[in-house]
């Protein structure tokens, strides 16, 4: 079995079932800190679907974006914590 | 042989990434489900960069997966602490089968401020249950 074909057959499908549930963890979600923990768990696992089409494609400048939502996965939850912390403060 | 490694790697972190992602699904409190985020997820994300990094093993790429590793191992779990604080001080009910819980009681409902002993044996807060209400 070729590389590609390995990615293409085992690793993106895997991928794309943690996709699946963590989305459904992100829809069922009781509180709103359910819903931001399942979308910076969605983050996580597109860094890891962008360095496994990095790799499919070889286009190493693929790892930027990866770089990026790093970031934006860190902020989004930082200030989304401080969001509900501060929602119900008298 | 590279590509045996590579194909190792990315597999044990993808699944690392399944396992996170059912035990998302499976885990009964939100605490719990931040725990397993901040643990599993980071070894998972470095196995896959990991493989990445293998994989075209120039220079500026490997410095820049290096970076983002590093960026992910710091940042997932303070930004874990800070939403389990902000859920926990917004009362999201603790699983029914935690044994322990230190904070109960421990920080201020209306300031927010963490009292190293229960508000109940500070003076100034007296009149308070831990819950905020008034007695």
């Amino acid at each position: 079995m070729s590389f590609e074909n390995y990615f293409y057959w085992v690793i993106v499908p895997i991928l794309a079932v943690s996709v699946i549930l963590v989305f459904v963890r992100f829809l069922k979600g009781p509180s709103m800190a359910d819903r931001v923990i399942a979308l910076d768990m969605l983050f996580l696992v597109s860094i890891c679907i962008i360095a496994i089409f990095s790799m499919l494609f070889d286009q190493s400048t693929f790892l930027d974006i990866a770089m990026l939502f790093a970031l934006i996965a860190f902020f989004s939850t930082t200030v989304y914590a401080y969001y509900i912390e501060q929602k119900n403060k008298r | 042989m590279k590509e045996v490694i590579i194909m190792i790697c990315s597999t044990v972190g993808a699944l690392f990434i399944l396992s996170t992602s059912v035990a998302m699904l499976r885990q009964p409190d939100v605490y719990l489900r931040i725990s397993v985020t901040a643990k599993a997820s980071t070894l998972g994300v470095g196995m896959i960069l990991l493989a990445a990094a293998i994989y075209f093993e120039a220079f500026p790429v490997v410095s820049r997966i290096l970076a983002i590793i590093v960026f992910i191992f710091l940042t997932v779990t303070i930004a874990g602490h800070m939403l389990a604080k902000a859920a926990y001080i917004t009362n999201i009910p603790v699983w029914k089968g935690t044994k322990i819980d230190e904070l109960a009681g421990k920080y201020d409902p209306e300031t927010h401020v963490l009292y190293s002993e229960s508000p109940d044996k500070n003076p100034a807060k007296l009149d308070k249950k831990p819950d905020g209400k008034l007695e």
